[in-house]
């Protein structure tokens, strides 16, 4: 060992000693080094989302060092010659500068706007992850709870976020969450008023109420139940695929350290990296092009990011149904597309563990993912119930379709109020009977695996050959009555 | 700058620290309980590497590479700061240098192993008796437990209210959102705050209307003002005076979420249309007819457009010739309704 080695390792050891004087972690320190990740591709999704919620504080940071939370009208006098002259918000005046003339701002606004978009998607990616593989099975519905409020929430804050600019297209996704939140019925009037400080677009701490919701209440929301999210997996340990010495009561995987610990810091330099690149060269939300918001001003074309765009989907394709009884309305239009639609999507997400536990009887514990062609009824309702809320999502951007392809928009709104019921019942059957294919045919999907597996030992010297391929499961790895009844 | 040289000088340090450990701590059986796979059903991820130089001198080299192009960036925020993609090229290119030598370093440098950990049993029944009984124990002796417990509730919901009740303050009694800036005489400017006379208005256009002396910023400010041959309008009896010369004007805010409605169609293609003149909200395409008194033909608003009385003054300008006789904006509770 050279001595440069040594000596670090010297100067380490004694930080060790000096903590463990007082703090005496150790056996936790040795147990988060042996900490063992089953290897799945499909288990970085969701740290892709953690990747992105640290790149969304580090960015968030630096952004709220500039921006200014007033609604108060100013005239633009800044760098941005076509605006100059023009009556604006001190809010969106400060978002202009920063991208236009704070060294890195735009920089680092596009990477925090792709971040969230990212942000968002990893969850709903992992969601499905999670769905399909019944890993929300007992232990993990409580953690499962956990994350379906962290996507509500992230939901919530992306909307908040690009809200706070204050441009054309914010402004416009204000007053529609304003005519949302006026929706609900007997105390969506006052909620509203309440919130907004009168009536839309509010009065002058709006923006403020806004900025402390988008910078404090809910990233805060978010990182404690991060944090539980985490922790809650550590104790019961990642959920593993069914294979080779994978069993109900263990785990198999690499430790943490060293293997696993600088693999998910590549992951996470990687996330990072994509987002700087994306943030340099793909622009996002150009605010200098929509111009301030007023509430007399609109912009055909606008569209709002992507999570948004179900409820969007969702207000444009409901009927024009409003309950008006005795001269009160009881349920404004919106409720339908904008409160109504998002609950039930949450309330079914919430409250499937339970129901299929109440339907299968199958209160066991389980730690072994399901392939989701294991269960065709689950796996058939989930994909029929996704598909549902994404003819939804998609319906959200026939305007687009109108402009591409000029195919009438009323028509298309016509035909998708039929299509969004009968998009899910074939997605349903078709599920359903690819998945009991595959079950019947024992294949692997996707992964057509065939070759030769080399046995080194470990100074790379050949040791054997075996001819292996990915045909038929070994035997079960666990009889179902094996499971123990833990709870 | 010195966050990434501390970081590369840590991984290094601790790679040369693992490499130096020797070949201990790389070799643990995979599965030594009871259900030892079969060799012939190895898991074929499962890998013992040489140590080779060769990735190791990779590993070193990207991230000499990254250092580069992290100083590259400082270089380009100094001498060129408006350069977003200069900046975001240095920055990731950086970032994907250090992520490739992170995963090389964990998948060919360092020692690779496949652990077996138990699982905990996580409900042990007899813990939970004991802190079920322990909670217990602390209410030993006491005879009205009832009665403690519901004041206390009582006590705390009636504390929390009174924490909660400041947030009414935050925001005025719903009735506001009956307001408008509308009444009877208020003249008509456009954006740029002239009046709007009488004259300009053209069949076939629109035009945005504010009123003069209020906050072009309230909810209820903005109008649309278009004017259409009086032979095509059809308006109940009562809204009869309502439109001068055929010129009428609605709230330009949708009566569905509260957007500017901002597209105005006017066929002009032949008799045979059947297509009215009609307004478009941007924002989820409710359209609304002027002619009929702003009726909904087509997508979600539950309510046509409420529209405003207009008078011309002695010099030509347009003026309200009252109020809006419903609530503007979307719908709530309380909104009044023609």
């Amino acid at each position: 060992m050279s001595s440069p080695n040594a000596w670090a390792r010297r100067r380490y050891e004694r930080g060790l000693v000096y903590t463990e004087q007082r703090i005496g972690g150790a056996p936790l320190y040795k147990w988060a080094l042996r900490y063992v990740f089953p290897d799945h591709w499909s288990f970085l999704i969701g740290e892709i989302s953690l990747y992105s919620f640290m790149v969304l504080i580090a960015t968030g940071v630096f952004l709220a060092l500039y921006y200014v939370p007033s609604g108060h009208q100013v005239v633009y006098h800044g760098t941005y010659a076509l605006l100059r002259g023009q009556q604006m918000s001190e809010a969106y005046q400060s978002v202009l500068n920063l991208s236009l003339d704070v060294p890195a701002g735009l920089l680092i606004r596009q990477v925090h706007h792709w971040a969230a978009d990212l942000f968002v998607a990893s969850i709903v990616l992992h969601l499905l992850r999670i769905f399909f593989t019944g890993a929300y099975r007992k232990p993990r519905d409580l953690n499962y709870y956990i994350g379906l409020t962290i996507l509500g929430l992230a939901i919530l804050e992306g909307f908040a976020g690009y809200s706070l600019v204050d441009d054309l297209l914010s402004g416009m996704g204000l007053a529609i969450g304003n005519g949302v939140a006026l929706s609900i019925p007997f105390i969506g009037g006052q909620m509203a008023s309440t919130i907004w400080g009168g009536q839309f677009p509010g009065n002058s701490a709006f923006f403020s109420r806004l900025e402390i919701m988008h910078v404090f209440i809910i990233p805060v929301l978010l990182a404690t139940l991060i944090g539980v999210h985490l922790a809650m997996i550590m104790r019961q340990h990642h959920s593993q695929f069914p294979g080779p010495g994978r069993r109900e009561r263990n785990v198999v995987g690499t430790p943490m350290w060293p293997a696993y610990a600088l693999r998910a810091i590549g992951l996470l330099l990687a996330t990072t990296a994509v987002l700087f690149l994306m943030g340099g060269l793909v622009q996002i939300n150009p605010i200098w092009q929509w111009g301030p918001y007023h509430p007399y001003l609109s912009e055909n074309g606008a569209q709002p990011d992507w999570y948004i765009g179900w409820l969007i989907g969702a207000l444009r394709l409901m009927p024009s149904w409003e309950l008006v009884i005795g001269g009160h309305t009881i349920i404004p239009e919106p409720f339908w597309g904008g409160v109504a639609f998002p609950s039930f999507v949450f309330g079914v997400l919430f409250a499937w563990p339970s129901l299929e536990r109440r339907v299968t009887g199958d209160h066991r514990r389980h730690d072994l993912l399901d392939r989701p062609r294991d269960h065709p009824t689950r796996t058939a309702i989930g994909a029929a119930f996704f598909s549902w809320v994404f003819a939804i999502f998609a319906a959200g951007a026939l305007d687009r379709v109108f402009f591409r392809l000029h195919l009438s928009y009323t028509g298309q709104v016509h035909f998708w109020r039929a299509a969004i019921w009968v998009v899910p019942v074939i997605v349903y059957f078709v599920t359903r009977g690819w998945a009991c294919a595959l079950r019947r045919s024992k294949m692997h999907p996707l992964r057509g695996w065939q070759g030769e597996i080399v046995h080194h030992d470990r100074w790379g010297a050949v040791t054997g050959f075996e001819i292996g391929s990915d045909g038929p499961d070994p035997e079960p790895t666990e009889p179902p009555t094996g499971s123990p009844p833990d709870g | 700058m010195s966050r990434v040289i501390g970081f590369l000088i840590a991984l290094r340090t601790t790679w040369r620290m693992l490499r130096g450990r020797g070949p201990a701590g790389d070799t643990p059986p995979p599965d030594a309980a009871p259900h030892a796979p079969t060799p012939g059903r190895e898991d074929p991820s499962r890998r013992e590497l040489p140590a080779d130089g060769r990735h190791e001198l990779w590993v070193a080299l990207l991230l000499f590479a990254a250092a580069g192009l992290a100083l590259s960036f400082i270089a380009v925020l100094a001498l060129d700061k408006s350069n977003t993609q200069l900046l975001g090229l240095a920055m990731g290119g950086a970032l994907l240098l250090l992520a490739g030598a992170t995963i090389l370093a964990g998948k060919l440098v360092v020692p690779q192993e496949t652990s077996v950990e138990p699982r905990d049993a996580l409900l042990v029944p007899e813990a939970a008796q004991e802190v079920s009984a322990l909670v217990h124990q602390g209410g030993d002796g006491i005879s009205r437990r009832g009665l403690l417990v519901c004041a206390g509730c009582v006590a705390g919901g009636a504390v929390a209210a009174a924490a909660a009740s400041p947030i009414a303050s935050l925001g005025p009694r719903a009735r506001v959102l009956h307001e408008s800036p509308w009444r009877r005489g208020i003249r008509m400017i456009d954006e740029t705050g002239q009046p709007l006379a009488a004259s300009e208005i053209q069949i076939g256009s629109f035009y945005t209307a504010l009123p003069e002396g209020e906050d072009s910023e309230l909810f209820g400010a903005g109008l649309l003002v278009i004017r259409l041959p009086t032979a095509m309008i059809h308006l109940p009896p009562a809204r009869r005076a309502w439109t001068p010369g055929g010129i009428m004007a609605f709230s330009k805010i949708c009566p569905h979420a509260g957007c500017a409605i901002s597209l105005y169609r006017y066929p002009t293609y032949g008799p045979t249309s059947t297509e009215q003149p009609a307004f478009t909200c941007p924002c989820h395409y409710s359209t609304f007819t002027p002619a009929d008194g702003g009726n909904v033909i087509f997508g979600p608003a539950g309510r046509p457009l409420p529209q405003l009385p207009v008078m011309i003054d002695t010099s030509g300008n347009l003026r309200a010739a009252g109020i809006f006789d419903e609530d503007i904006g979307p719908a709530w509770w309380g909104t009044r309704r023609a």
